[in-house]
């Protein structure tokens, strides 16, 4: 019964997004912090998805998701002129995270909206089944 | 005679078993919609059904186990499980390659499932229909 399937496809695109929601959280909480004793700030990171092929068992494919990777974005830190801050360099410079909170917000509203689809999916797939349950019973 | 009471049902019973299928390939689709170099999927139900109810009727059968005397029981082939899946063409091209058009797909998905549950609704009549048949005058 492919409905079945449906929970498996469904079900590894939420856990996927919320991952993706998790590192939105993660980057978005280090937006202001500043770079450590060894000059290594927190860099953002982004995630990248990628199919999963799932076995039907009748052949037929059925394609979930997965997430591939998680990259650091390389790009050097927002840097800030502030030479009273305890943590400036030589030259008065603050060096804070590379995280663009814009960047972020969107990233995070985009993961909520395809957690909310996967969801739906699965909640119409129950119903589904629950009246195929019901089939024949007049 | 039996066969007269479940042919009917049997039509309905592939359609239900393809709408199924199609829903979960359209699941597949929003699943992977943020995955990049995804190619979307797409079943043209007409055709598929077609194909499924026409091996069911002898149309279909299968090569090389032709039936020469009418009392001979055709071999049919199993269609469901090898549907032929088509690509979706995007209507806007995207940077990472991702062939998913989320509104279309959710049109799709409301539009399968709203048929998945008619065919229900048909199946479940013609069985109250042949209850009520099978019913003497007097079980009111």
């Amino acid at each position: 019964m492919s409905l079945f399937k449906i929970f498996d496809i469904s079900g590894s695109a939420v856990s996927s997004q919320s991952q993706r929601l998790n590192v939105v959280a993660s980057n978005l909480a280090n937006v202001d912090t500043v770079a450590g004793p060894d000059g290594k700030q927190y860099k953002a990171r982004e995630v990248t998805f990628q199919t999963v092929m799932m076995d039907t068992g009748d052949g037929s494919p059925a394609a979930g998701v997965k997430v591939a990777k998680i990259s650091e974005d390389q790009s050097p830190g927002r840097k800030v002129h502030d030479p009273s801050n305890p943590s400036a360099d030589a030259d008065g410079y603050v060096t804070y995270s590379n995280v663009n909170a814009v960047d972020e917000m969107v990233n995070m509203i985009s993961a909520s909206r395809s957690y909310q689809n996967n969801i739906e999916v699965m909640n119409t797939a129950k119903n589904l089944l629950m009246k195929t349950l019901q089939m024949g019973q007049g | 005679m039996i066969n007269r009471l479940t042919d009917s049902l049997d039509f309905q019973a592939q359609a239900l078993t393809l709408r199924s299928e199609r829903q979960r390939i359209i699941a597949g689709n929003i699943a992977n919609a943020d995955t990049p170099n995804f190619v979307a999927r797409e079943m043209d139900f007409a055709s598929a059904l077609r194909e499924a109810t026409g091996a069911t009727t002898g149309a279909g059968t299968m090569a090389g186990a032709g039936v020469t005397n009418s009392a001979h029981i055709p071999l049919t082939l199993q269609s469901a499980g090898a549907l032929a899946l088509k690509y979706s063409a995007p209507a806007q091209t995207n940077l990472d390659s991702n062939t998913v058009d989320m509104d279309r797909e959710r049109a799709s998905f409301v539009d399968n499932s709203v048929k998945y549950e008619a065919t229900l609704r048909f199946i479940n009549t013609n069985v109250r229909q042949m209850l009520d048949a099978m019913k003497s005058a007097n079980q009111g």
